[in-house]
């Protein structure tokens, strides 16, 4: 993805192609390879090895879920809206997905866990749009119906995977996970139409001056929709991949890793600005992989998991803070 | 607070600014709480109900502040959290800490993490939302590395006793501190300070330039917010004794409680009264929902639903379609009057 993270910036923004060295996705991914050169020197200082094949397929098998809401997300954030359903989406999407395999198909589950994540972007951004509720607000409105939906119907892991769709989870060619091939072909098609279509371009106005954008003939309305339901089909492929790697439907498998906020802190170390309008796919991934190796250098570490949290509040901060900086200068 | 009634709709609309939605939800919920239960108004069990809230309030009231300031405090749920278990441990090490000694210690922590979260959002200019998400992580693993993933210790009875005690034999610490705070809260919007806070979240850069010193006054936000936070905490320990789960969720809650007091968010508009009346309004649907016995985990399907709906009956642009029937309303006597004049 480096190489299509180089890409000419949206036409709007002559300046950045001087500048590519200051560019965020660039620095994201810089910052990746910097995370990942440290924590192999401290690994390797505390007498254990790092980069080792296990632990690459690891790192980047633990970016898989995270990666795929967090593309999502940047499709929302882009358009300046937000979504803190996905933890609960995820959910519901492998109770759907596990319950329906049992009974069914793989094929009628894929179906279901796509149509579902559809309906809730579809209801997110028409309650977004239509009702003009913040999205804030709104798909934190969503969250609790899925919530006591969840708690309504299921009190533990329901369900079962198949094998064969489990392969979606462990396989792997070579050093390679095949989901990440999943990630990957999410990632492509949502930067493809993030930067080649109209709807993108229309995103990235959306985001950047709803009202000009709306003066200009975009409209803004359809845009946010498609946006919202870009993003849960995103987190829906999540869910599925969930289910394959844990066998059955967990209620709290989006919840518990806190995929909401994590995915917007994701979103936002890859330089997607909160407000909407600049940034992009190919700057998140670099943030999941930042988080994601953190997350492993931990592990080989053994760390105390609470204080795992505190390093990983400080390295969020203080990456969005050298960002801010390093912007600051240049528009000064 | 609660006269709202629909006769004077157009007065009471200038009264309280874009806040009116927020008053009429609270009278509808108390009338249909008086219905559903006719025992709730007995001045105990109201005074109690006023009490549960007192932690939500003070929240509310806090981030406020900080929303109008066109900024976010997502970290307030982690303070409550981290206070209640921080007491809980300062008292298993000092067992004979004073009881006010320990409530202003606790204050002045939370002030500290206001300040943080305000240099931060200000000086190292990070977007509040990413600040404070930072923040609730480093506070929630900090207390429970500390604690090792269980609180332990027991809150003594005079601590506890701004939660659960009460003044007089009848009134109830946490509604005088709820008050408080809403007196001291209304002092301050109408002080220069809240004038020029709510115009750095109206627009940042005029307020900038018409001499007001953005940073400071967004930093004291978040200052207030962490002590409102820190009061909270005191309270909810008081109320319901040591838990690692104390303040999980409060900070949506919080921003649920002002947004349905038809505060803006990304700042400039809105009372900190009907904020405060939106975390009543949250307290009194939560109440109501218990009566009513709807099932406790479709409760919170049934809580999503009614917030989307209220600020979505907020948000709706009643100015708009008040425009739109009274131009419909003239121009059919203009209509009139044009075929009379032709003639």
């Amino acid at each position: 993805m480096t190489g299509t993270a180089l890409a000419p910036a949206p036409v709007k923004s002559p300046p950045r192609k001087a500048s590519r060295l200051t560019d965020p996705v660039v620095g994201v991914w810089l910052a990746a390879l910097a995370v990942t050169l440290l924590g192999w020197l401290v690994v390797t200082l505390d007498g254990g090895t790092f980069l080792t094949q296990a632990n690459i397929t690891g790192i980047l098998q633990n970016s898989v879920a995270l990666g795929l809401v967090a593309v999502g997300q940047s499709a929302v954030i882009l358009t300046g809206s937000l979504d803190l359903s996905v933890a609960y989406l995820i959910g519901l999407g492998t109770l759907v997905a596990a319950e329906t395999m049992q009974s069914g198909s793989v094929v009628t589950a894929v179906l279901a866990v796509l149509a579902l994540s559809a309906a809730v972007g579809l209801a997110n951004g028409l309650v977004v749009t239509g009702l003009k509720v913040n999205a804030f607000i709104a798909t934190l409105g969503t969250a609790f119906i899925l919530r006591g939906w969840i708690e309504h119907h299921y009190t533990g892991p329901a369900g079962k995977v198949p094998a064969s769709f489990q392969r979606l989870g462990y396989d792997r060619i070579g050093p390679l996970p095949v989901s990440l091939f999943l990630l990957a072909a999410v990632a492509l098609a949502l930067w493809l139409i993030t930067r080649r279509t109209r709807l993108g371009h229309h995103m990235y106005a959306t985001g950047g001056d709803e009202h000009a954008a709306r003066l200009s003939g975009v409209r803004t309305r359809r845009t946010v929709i498609a946006a919202h339901v870009l993003c849960s089909l995103c987190v829906g492929a999540a869910a599925l991949f969930l289910a394959a790697r844990l066998g059955a439907g967990a209620p709290w498998a989006g919840t518990e890793a806190r995929y909401d906020l994590e995915s917007i802190a994701a979103v936002v170390l890859g330089g997607t600005v909160l407000a909407g309008g600049r940034g992009g796919v190919a700057g998140t991934l670099g943030g999941v992989l930042v988080l994601a190796v953190l997350d492993s250098v931990f592990n080989q570490l053994s760390v105390d998991p609470f204080f795992k949290n505190v390093v990983r509040g400080v390295v969020i901060i203080a990456a969005v803070a050298l960002y801010a900086r390093r912007g600051a200068r240049r528009s000064a | 607070m609660t006269v709202a009634t629909p006769v004077h709709g157009k007065r009471v609309g200038v009264t309280f600014g874009p806040g009116t939605p927020v008053y009429v939800l609270l009278v509808v919920l108390l009338a249909a709480l008086a219905l559903t239960d006719p025992g709730f108004y007995d001045p105990d069990r109201f005074l109690a109900f006023v009490k549960r809230a007192a932690p939500l309030v003070l929240l509310a009231a806090g981030q406020y502040l900080v929303i109008v300031s066109g900024e976010f405090d997502l970290s307030v749920g982690a303070i409550v959290t981290a206070g209640v278990v921080v007491a809980a441990e300062l008292y298993g090490s000092y067992p004979g800490a004073h009881w006010l000694l320990m409530t202003l210690a606790l204050l002045l922590a939370g002030a500290v993490v206001g300040l943080v979260n305000g240099l931060i959002s200000t000086g190292l200019r990070v977007p509040s939302f990413i600040t404070t998400l930072g923040m609730m992580l480093i506070l929630e693993g900090a207390v429970f590395y500390w604690t090792g993933g269980s609180p332990q210790g027991v809150l003594p009875e005079e601590f506890r006793a701004l939660g659960r005690g009460t003044a007089f034999g009848w009134l109830p610490w946490a509604v005088l501190a709820c008050a408080a705070a809403a007196v001291l809260a209304v002092w301050l919007m109408r002080r220069d300070f809240g004038r020029t806070l709510i115009a750095t979240g109206d627009s940042e850069r005029t307020a900038a330039l018409s001499g007001v010193r953005v940073h400071r006054v967004r930093v004291l936000a978040f200052v207030l917010s962490g002590v409102a936070a820190a009061l909270a905490a005191v309270l909810v320990g008081g109320f319901s004794g040591v838990s690692a789960q104390a303040g999980r969720g409060m900070e949506f809650e919080a921003i649920t409680a002002v947004v349905l007091g038809g505060v803006a968010l990304g700042g400039g508009r809105g009372s900190v009264l009907a904020a405060m009346a939106g975390a009543f309004s949250l307290q009194a649907l939560f109440t109501l929902l218990n009566l009513q016995g709807v099932s406790g985990a479709l409760e919170s399907t049934v809580q999503g639903v009614i917030v989307i709906a209220a600020v979505g009956i907020g948000a709706a642009d009643f100015a708009r379609l008040r425009r739109r029937r009274t131009q419909s309303a003239a121009r059919s006597p203009r209509t009139h009057s044009s075929e009379g004049s032709t003639p």
